[in-house]
């Protein structure tokens, strides 16, 4: 597969702040990529450069095959953007501005089918000015602007910030369905579930550098599992194994065994469970890491290196 | 507890403005109190100054700028010379204050956060209100204690009439921030306000020559001159002025009671479900068009009414021996017309540069709010998107010059060629200012703002700039200076040609930084 987006090395500096700081990234065509990590990161420095917003100071980003900033407007053609924080004209109607963007790119505008089909879903009113518009209604303008798009390439920052449940439903089935045609979707979300659900690789960044990049599933393998355990001998060792921690034992009164909770590097779970069994086990729980635990990780200061 | 919060809400209104108060109490007053010395070194003798008040009181086209001349002093002629400039000024500064502080807080939401806390209902406009207060107390404080040396009680009448008709245009602001939602067309209507009070007494001070006119009275800009200070000072306009005040103030506070928050008077009507937009040029114009339409009305307006003038302007001159005498050297009727001609068109093109660079800096004010951002990550390049505002900036000049000219024309009952061709001549040094303000949005959009402070400082130097007496080098920094003055004999073609290239040089080069640098926002 090409890739839809690859950067390397990105810096960004703005006064003294290093908003990136040697930023990597690569998106694969075809696939729904989540882009994650704290608040100023550096996630919406990096998909404002690559729309050709903003000149890097250093390193290079191409989006399509091409450079963001010198072809951005022959790029733009083949892209939609929906910004976190939509701000609209506040005479022009949200249908205006709808229309406005597809024109704006070109090829006689939006599929009228599309659109209309779009608007129904997302049940907005086209015919609202602009300083009308709550939050969500604003963010579902340029939601419909989008998907009605005819692009290859879908880069949304935090597009669902307001939504209702109901309509953030709607927005993971035009996603999907994006995929299916083949296009190619940047999300920088902070909503998990959503990531969870619809993203195939995910890149997170923190302070302006990527810290890990790779599907769910490769994720998952790089943090830990909790167990809990009730013995009927003694943990034999079980302490000093390499990968495990915040060990805790709770003797049985007048027995040798007890009830042991630990966590374990999800990649040494083998050789832990072998220790577990020689000393009898009665009961076993083990949690897997939730996706709230494996970004908590990585937004905090114990980065896996 | 309607008026709950309101020291809070005043320290932050003067928190946010400490830079932009003192800086415009500092230049509106410190104009003025500085006008003493500057006009005492050009006119020293009572003698001079005597021949100048005749002078000026006959000459109807310096009376449309600063009224007659009523005392012949010192004070009496920094009164005459500054005070109609300052209490503009003053009204501008005023405006802005409030406007910035009522209807521009409703607008952006975040009013909503504040009178989320506990904040009265009448607070905002309370806080808005003694900030426009602070400032326009301190400009008329620095006038009478400028100006004190020439007579307390002339420095305090002229400081209270500055002021004054600064709180005039505040509570005027607050006023028609009741009534839009928008804080643009709330600042627009209060400038149309002021516009058309300035007209009206300019109008009626070209008209007669001793303030009688009862055009003058209709304008708050004309009770300024009205208060005659240091000639012998009628306190009781000052009186009328608090009471406007506190006329405008109450109805503003019964509107502000009666509405919701955020919203205005006139309420928004649905649009079209599916829009015809299609360009970046469509977008500007849409945006840009109501805005042209007020001004466009204004200048063909104000082109009327002056050109009413023209005729009275030389006939004016009446039984008085002396202002005959001074009549006859200046050039006599056809002279004195095309003088008067050629004062309003040089006025005209001063303001519409205010209006080129409000429409240069349209783009940027789409940019800073974010709204460009999603325009320009769609195919619109970063100088077709700033070519649609800059083609009606540039062409929405001429037209409002040439509507001027128009205006003239039609009421003089003049040609319209030599008086159409005074008003565009005008344009060379509006593209100018639109061009610096071009290369200023373009190269440091950071410093966009100072184009407005080039705009202001043309206008101040073509104003007051000779009575301020300063040196012709820095009269020479504006580009209004260089225009030949017509109608007259023969158009002097290099400085139009001149600045017409510089106004294409700046343009390009700050469209060049506008495609180098990084969308703010």
């Amino acid at each position: 597969m090409t890739k839809a987006i690859s950067v390397a090395g990105l810096h960004k500096s703005f006064g003294r702040t290093h908003a990136l700081d040697g930023l990597d990234l690569a998106v694969e065509t075809g696939e729904v990529h989540g882009f994650l990590g704290p608040n100023g990161a550096g996630k919406s420095t990096t998909i404002r450069v690559l729309l050709g917003l903003l000149r890097p100071d250093s390193g290079g980003a191409r989006v399509l095959g091409r450079d963001p900033w010198q072809d951005a407007v022959a790029l733009h053609r083949r892209i939609a953007y929906v910004p976190g924080d939509v701000t609209l004209w506040r005479n022009l109607s949200g249908g205006e501005v709808i229309d406005l963007y597809g024109r704006l790119r070109g090829a006689g505008g939006l599929d009228r089918a599309r659109r209309a089909e779009l608007i129904e879903r997302f049940e907005l009113d086209p015919t609202k000015k602009g300083r009308t518009y709550s939050k969500g209604n604003r963010q579902k303008v340029a939601l419909v602007a989008a998907f009605a798009a005819d692009v290859d390439l879908l880069v949304l920052d935090e597009p669902t910030s307001g939504l209702d449940p109901l309509m953030e439903e709607v927005f993971r089935s035009c996603v999907e369905e994006a995929r299916d045609r083949g296009r190619t979707v940047l999300l920088s979300s902070h909503i998990l579930s959503e990531v969870e659900a619809l993203c195939d690789r995910v890149s997170i960044v923190r302070k302006g550098r990527t810290v890990e990049s790779g599907s769910l599933t490769e994720l998952r393998h790089l943090t830990r599992t909790s167990v809990t355990a009730e013995l009927a001998g003694p943990p034999n060792g079980l302490a000093r194994l390499p990968g495990v921690h915040g060990f805790a034992l709770q003797e049985a009164e007048g027995g040798p065994g007890g009830r042991v909770t630990f966590q374990v590097d999800t990649d040494k779970l083998d050789a832990v469970l072998r220790s577990l069994t020689e000393s009898g086990v009665r009961s076993l729980t083990s949690t897997p890491p939730t996706l709230e635990e494996l970004f908590l990780r990585h937004y905090t200061d114990e980065v896996a290196s | 507890m309607s008026l709950a919060g309101t020291g809070t809400l005043t320290r932050l209104a003067l928190r946010r403005d400490r830079l932009m108060i003192p800086v415009w109490a500092l230049v509106v007053g410190g104009m003025v109190a500085s006008g003493a010395g500057s006009l005492e070194g050009l006119y020293g003798t009572a003698a001079e100054r005597a021949e100048l008040a005749a002078s000026m009181t006959a000459n109807s086209s310096m009376r449309a700028l600063y009224g007659p001349v009523f005392g012949d002093s010192l004070g009496g002629l920094v009164a005459w010379r500054f005070g109609t400039f300052g209490a503009v000024l003053a009204a501008v500064a005023s405006l802005i204050v409030v406007v910035r502080h009522t209807r521009e807080e409703e607008e952006t939401g975040r009013q909503e956060m504040l009178s989320a806390g506990a904040v009265g209902r009448r607070a905002p406009l309370t806080a808005a209100l003694l900030a426009a207060l602070g400032l326009n107390a301190a400009v008329a404080l620095i006038v009478t204690a400028g100006l004190a040396g020439q007579g307390a009680a002339g420095a305090l009448a002229l400081g209270l009439a500055i002021g004054g008709t600064g709180m005039v245009f505040a509570t005027a602001a607050a006023l028609a921030a009741q009534f839009t939602e928008s804080a643009r067309l709330a600042k627009g209507l209060t400038a149309a306000a002021l516009g058309l009070a300035f007209v009206l007494r300019a109008a009626g001070d070209a008209g007669t020559s001793d303030g009688s006119s009862v055009l003058t009275w209709l304008s708050p800009v004309g009770w300024a001159e009205h208060v005659r200070a240091f000639a012998g000072e009628r306190w009781w306009v000052p009186a009328l002025i608090v009471a406007a005040v506190l006329l405008q103030a109450s109805a503003a506070y019964a509107l502000a009671a009666r509405r919701d928050v955020g919203a205005g008077f006139l309420a928004t009507r649905p649009g079209p479900a599916e829009g015809r937009l299609a360009t970046a040029g469509a977008l500007a114009w849409r945006l840009q068009r109501g805005t042209l339409l007020g001004w466009s009305l204004g200048f063909l307006i104000g082109g009327l009414v002056f050109g009413g003038m023209v005729e009275g302007a030389a006939d004016i001159v009446g039984n008085n021996e002396r202002a005959r005498e001074i009549f006859e050297r200046m050039g006599g009727q056809s002279a004195l017309t095309d003088a008067f001609l050629a004062t309003m068109v040089s006025l005209f093109g001063m303001i519409a540069a205010l209006y080129a660079v409000g429409s240069v800096l349209r783009p940027h004010g789409e940019e800073t709010s974010g709204r460009a951002e999603p325009l320009l990550a769609g195919a619109l390049g970063r100088l077709r998107w700033a070519a649609g505002h800059l083609v009606i900036a540039f062409g929405g000049s001429a037209l409002i010059l040439a509507l001027a000219g128009l205006g003239l024309a039609l009421s003089y009952g003049h040609d319209l060629g030599p008086v159409l061709g005074a008003a565009l001549v005008q344009l060379p040094a509006v593209w100018a200012l639109a061009g610096l303000a071009v290369l200023l949005w373009g190269a440091l959009p950071r410093a966009a703002a100072a184009a407005w402070g080039a705009a202001g400082l043309c206008l101040a130097l073509g104003w007051v700039g000779p009575a301020l007496g300063l040196p012709q080098a820095v009269l020479d920094l504006s580009p209004f200076g260089h225009l030949p003055k017509l109608p007259g004999p023969a158009v002097d073609w290099p400085p139009v040609l001149v600045l017409t290239a510089l106004a294409a040089a700046l343009t390009a080069a700050g469209l060049a930084g506008l495609r180098r640098r990084d969308v703010t926002g």
